[in-house]
């Protein structure tokens, strides 16, 4: 499969090498983001996303086309966690594999960023008093 | 007409959808919608961002709303 989404409970970092290596590949790229302990000097404790499922897994599908257009990728995986997460757990991975490593470098970053800005899904910051929905005031 | 809620639109309705049903008052277009619940739920106001999406697309605000539409409130996405 050229493009792989997915929106899991549990992040699988064990075979990205096997869903993004391709024998026109010689650079595989990928990005995994994880829950930090801090945020602003403040003791973060667990993260909770919420996803509007349906349309995560379309603007996820579009970026990744967009990917593969602009940098001729062979190969492309978005993957997100939904619910509750742990400090370490890991809750996206993007990757991007094609001939030259360049390509794949440029588009992860792109497919990190975009996924930010455009994907429909919500961070909810657990600290030890309160939590917080992440950006949602200026 | 049934509008999903998630994030923190959640926390401000109270609930996890929101039920218009105000006869002629009832929003057509993106742009009367995101006015309808400015002025129902003023705390929308103070957030950084608000999207509609129809039918899991982002819309404009020109976009006219149907009844059988899934129809969104998409505050300031913070996912990764």
């Amino acid at each position: 499969m050229k493009i792989d989404i997915q929106i899991v409970n549990d992040i699988d970092t064990t075979k990205v090498y096997q869903q993004l290596s391709d024998p026109e590949s010689g650079g595989i790229c990928v990005f995994i983001g994880s829950v930090r302990n801090t945020t602003q000097n403040k003791k973060v404790e667990a993260l909770d996303f919420e996803t509007y499922e349906k349309m995560a897994i379309k603007e996820m599908q579009v970026i990744a086309e967009e990917a593969i257009l602009k940098w001729k990728l062979n190969k492309v995986i978005l993957h997100h966690a939904h619910g509750k997460k742990e400090v370490e757990d890991p809750v996206v991975m993007v990757g991007a594999s094609s001939a030259h490593r360049d390509a794949c470098f440029e588009a992860c970053r792109y497919l990190i960023d975009t996924l930010k800005e455009r994907v429909p899904i919500w961070k909810k910051e657990f600290f030890t008093n309160k939590t917080v929905w992440v950006s949602a005031h200026p | 007409m049934k509008i999903l809620l998630f994030g923190i639109s959640k926390d401000i309705v109270g609930a996890s959808s929101l039920l218009i049903n105000d006869g002629k008052k009832t929003p057509t277009t993106v742009k009367e919608l995101k006015q309808f619940i400015s002025n129902k739920y003023p705390e929308f106001n103070t957030l950084s961002s608000l999207a509609i999406a129809v039918n899991s697309n982002y819309a404009e605000d020109t976009t006219l709303l149907q009844e059988e539409d899934e129809i969104a409130i998409i505050p300031p996405v913070s996912g990764g």
